[in-house]
């Protein structure tokens, strides 16, 4: 059942790829810094390919079926996305070419940045971040820098709501802030109390994931950006969650002043397994000089009469954080949000969202009978609901979600938010069918009736998985971390 | 298209959230921003869409219309047909990060394989699932090194020959003035004993490249040593390729190795997505950042991966983590793996010398022309500097009106070298590509 690994399966001797010999006259290796062996494996290209499409069997992914993971986002990812990717003029520009050289690659990135720009109302923009958490650091450092150049560097305090995503308060400890958690009130709204009692001379910022992570819009939303600004901190907005705004309401017209966006969720870059990503950054007017540089911008206008386009270029913000990454950012991911972006238009982008929150509320209204729903009101693109009953103590969300594999559905996010007992956190996106959302909803029922009868079912559930459950305490002790191709004497 | 549902099947929804339409979800949105009028162009089918992207593409001369000796961190390589066949499966590129092992043993699998090529590259005991790119997995060193003396050591030693973009990166994350970053403001020929003297007991690390950003190789046996006397940690940023020759980097003493992966079957791509390598020795597996995949049994008595000592990470650790990475570079580490296993022992040694022999031909008659002098006498890889007897950016020029993409213009980064280029060879330089490139070069030279 399990694959071997490629070192398993190393047969010394093997060739598994031949370059052109050598057409120029030799030139002695350097002494001394030649290396006497290179354990890796051995193997001939049917070896590899039968590895990895073997691997690639045992995955769950979007294009094999419906994955509601909350937070996540994923909504299925165009083919036509990795087409363009890989159109030969843009998989193939390096980085460092002169600029008139990838007018094309400069010109679908500054077209981009409009656009993010005008979903999200914001007067600037930066492409360079890697990943959402990268962008997080970008936008905290770029508060960081805003409030020192104000001569106002005591303040260090970053508020993070307790529904907020783990990396909000890892990204400030890594850009130096301290972290105090805010309260949720019961209506799973920021506590306005909390909050004003910690708006202060000290107050950095408040990072406010907006809907949050119980998928619901704060319906206190404006006062408390008022609130955190009269205090003299400014607002950044985690935009994992923009799959529940576009064209319902710009983040900047509320007042966020930061705000990072995730391709890869929001606008269907796939997510590979676990990356890359893309995080571009948002900013209100007062930080676009510090955005980390440098950022393209038309360096000399064009002539539409003489049919004259501008020339695009680089620019540098004259106040600049710094660099956050090689080169440009994850360009392939940009060509992979234009494309879609360019299919959705002006009223599709609006469409995205409508569908998206239609789809969790119908879904909610399904479930609402058989599972709580500790914050019930309608919800934006996502929805929690308790992985338990009192009746059969047992069981927890992890053995619904186990026993969800078994009727071929990816399992909700588990655990989280941290608030809810046993939550199970559901994003169904606006890409799934009212077919595909009913055999969910079945399915959940289905497993709620066996969490009664038949317990064990849950708790030794899959059981038709690949594997079983794991046992990640061997795992952790016992430390396997990679496997060695047996050395052969040279 | 990618929307699903039929007007009956809408209504038959709302009725069942019972709302009556659409804009009735958004109450709680503040009525005065809701539903605002944005300025996007309309919709495009796939056709005209991607006809739209393909005239965007075709605007671009790339490394594969012209000939390409552009390098300075990012490398045209052959990519084996085989790598994008394994990265076009739907099962990898569609699936999250492996959270649930019972129904992502792919894409585990893939990460253990990936993390067992990288520590034979790199001779270390581990490595982790990969951080963004090169220059944020120097900085990530930067960050393990400070957090494993627990701020105790504040200085940190950076050769002026480490690419000055993953140098910017660091200064950026060091945003605490009482973090010293010393070394490299050193004369960039410097060589690695020069930063000997930075070295003292507040030293947390020492970061050198390997070969280095102008493409010298150095055996650091030395400053090894003297990093280790001084109590601190030694990283190593390296060229993957060049590892298919050169002796891995923990026979002169590495704790860290950082890399830019680019190289490995991952295309140019103007800059990205690229993968950053990061390697340790055991010592150092709870301080270092990044996903790890381990090796356990499942229920069944089967040996199975799973994501392991997740309480360094954000989502555990919160503010106490060892970094906020969450997404990191997956699919990329997975397209080196596929790349490493294909072209596997024999092929990696034969790419990198291919590299290193069309590098040092290139050198020997560039060097002989008249105006044209190597700036360095140092043994190197497949990059190396001319002093130019023009301006870099005029004779560049002149190249590409021949069809040439010319090397890099040094003085952008180093004031201390105008007139240098750097020049980047690999396999996917033919003699007749070096030879028509010397050819063009001793034109500017005879002006």
């Amino acid at each position: 059942m399990t694959e071997p690994l490629l070192c398993e399966i190393s047969m010394p001797g093997r060739i598994g790829f031949r370059y052109p010999a050598p057409d120029v006259d030799p030139t002695p290796l350097p002494e001394g810094l030649v290396r006497e062996s290179l354990p890796l494996p051995e193997l001939y290209e049917p070896d590899v390919i039968r590895h990895f499409t073997r691997l690639s069997q045992l995955n769950y992914s979007i294009d094999t079926g419906f994955y509601p993971l909350g937070s996540c986002t994923m909504k299925y990812n165009p083919k036509v996305n990795e087409e363009a990717a890989r159109l030969p003029g843009f998989a193939h520009a390096h980085p460092l070419q002169p600029i008139e050289t990838v007018q094309g690659s400069l010109a679908l990135m500054f077209e981009l940045q409009e656009w993010l720009k005008e979903i999200g109302g914001f007067a600037g923009i930066t492409l360079q971040p890697a990943a959402g958490a990268h962008g997080e650091l970008t936008g905290v450092l770029i508060i960081r820098a805003y409030h020192e150049a104000r001569m106002d560097a005591k303040r260090d305090k970053i508020l993070i709501p307790d529904s907020a995503h783990g990396t909000n308060p890892a990204t400030s400890a890594m850009s130096g802030m301290r972290v105090i958690e805010l309260k949720s009130d019961s209506r799973g709204n920021v506590d306005l109390k909390a909050l004003q009692a910690e708006c202060d001379e000290t107050l950095a910022g408040l990072m406010l994931t907006n809907p949050n992570t119980l998928g619901l819009f704060d319906e206190n939303v404006e006062e408390v950006i008022r609130m955190v600004h009269e205090a003299g901190g400014l607002v950044y907005g985690d935009g994992a969650n923009m799959n529940a705004l576009l064209g319902i309401v710009r983040p900047g017209d509320l007042g966020i002043d930061v705000l990072h966006y995730n391709l890869h969720k929001t606008f269907s870059t796939p997510h590979g397994g676990g990356g890359p990503g893309s995080g571009p950054v948002g900013v209100a007017a007062q930080l676009v000089d510090f955005l980390p540089g440098p950022i393209v911008d038309i360096i000399e206008e064009g002539d539409a009469s003489e049919d004259l386009p501008p020339l695009y270029g680089f620019v540098y913000p004259s106040k600049s954080i710094g660099r956050v990454k090689s080169f440009h950012g994850h360009f392939g991911m940009m060509v992979r949000a234009y494309i879609y972006m360019r299919m959705h238009g002006k009223e599709g982008i609006r469409k995205i969202t409508d569908y998206a929150v239609l789809n969790a509320n119908y879904l909610l209204a399904r479930l609402r009978n058989t599972y709580h729903v500790p914050y019930d009101r309608i919800c934006m693109h996502e929805f929690v609901v308790e992985g338990r009953w009192p009746e059969v103590p047992d069981i927890q969300a992890l053995d619904i979600s186990k026993r969800l594999m078994d009727y071929r559905f990816h399992p909700p996010t588990n655990y989280f938010p941290l608030i809810v007992h046993d939550a199970l956190m559901i994003e169904p996106t606006e890409t799934e069918s009212l077919q595909t959302l009913d055999a969910f909803a079945d399915a959940l029922i289905k497993i709620a009736e066996e969490a009664h009868a038949r317990p064990e079912l849950l708790k030794e559930a899959p059981h038709f998985t690949p594997v079983g459950r794991l046992d990640e305490v061997k795992a952790a002790k016992e430390l396997v971390l990679c496997c060695a191709v047996a050395s052969v004497s040279e | 298209m990618f929307f699903p549902h039929t007007p009956a099947e809408e209504k038959a929804m709302l009725r069942a959230i019972g709302v009556g339409s659409l804009e009735d979800l958004f109450q709680a949105v503040p009525a005065a921003h809701r539903f605002p009028e944005l300025k996007l162009p309309p919709a495009l089918s796939e056709m005209e869409a991607l006809a739209e992207m393909q005239e965007l593409a075709y605007a671009n001369d790339t490394a594969r219309d012209l000939v390409c000796f552009l390098g300075a961190g990012a490398y045209n390589h052959y990519i084996p047909a085989a790598v994008d066949s394994i990265l076009r499966r739907g099962e990898f590129y569609t699936a999250y990060t492996p959270y649930q092992p019972e129904i992502s043993q792919g894409t585990l699998q893939a990460i253990f394989d990936y993390q067992s090529l990288i520590t034979a590259l790199t001779g270390m005991d581990v490595s982790n699932a990969s951080h963004y790119d090169g220059a944020t997995a120097v900085a990530e060193a930067v960050n393990m090194a400070y957090a494993n003396f627990r701020g105790k050591r504040n200085r940190f030693v950076l050769s002026p020959a480490l690419h000055p973009h993953y140098r910017d990166v660091v200064r950026t994350y060091s945003h605490d003035s009482s973090l010293q970053l010393v070394g490299d403001d050193l004369e960039p020929q410097s060589d690695p004993a020069a930063l000997i003297p930075f070295i003292n007991e507040q030293t947390a690390l020492v970061v050198v490249q390997y070969p280095d950003f102008f493409g010298r190789i150095y055996d650091f046996s030395a400053l090894g040593e003297a990093v280790h006397r001084a109590g601190a940690l030694f990283a190593v940023a390296v060229n993957p390729i060049a590892l298919g020759l050169l002796k891995p980097p923990n026979e002169f003493g590495a704790d860290i190795v950082t890399g830019e992966g680019q190289p490995l079957g991952i295309p140019l791509s103007f800059g990205g997505p690229y993968l950053g390598i990061f390697a340790t020795r055991k010592e150092y597996i709870r301080k270092m950042s990044g996903r790890l995949v381990g090796e356990s049994v499942d229920n069944r008595g089967q040996r199975a991966y799973v994501l392991t000592l997740t309480a360094r990470e954000q989502h555990i650790r919160r503010e106490k983590a060892t970094s906020n990475i969450c997404t990191n570079q997956g699919l990329i580490a997975l397209a080196s793996a596929v790349y490493m296993s294909l072209v596997g022992k024999a092929g990696l040694r034969q790419v990198s010398e291919l590299c290193y022999q069309k590098a040092h031909y290139a050198a020997r008659q560039i060097g002989r022309l008249p105006g044209y002098k190597l700036w360095s006498q140092v043994p190197f890889f497949h990059e190396f500097v001319v002093q130019c007897p023009a301006p870099v950016d005029e004779i560049n020029e002149h190249l590409l009106d021949h069809g040439i993409l010319g090397g890099y213009d040094l003085g952008k980064d180093y004031p201390a070298l105008p007139d240098h280029m750097m020049i980047a060879v690999t396999e996917m330089n033919s003699k007749e590509d070096i030879d028509l490139l010397v050819d063009m070069l001793a034109e500017v030279s005879n002006d």
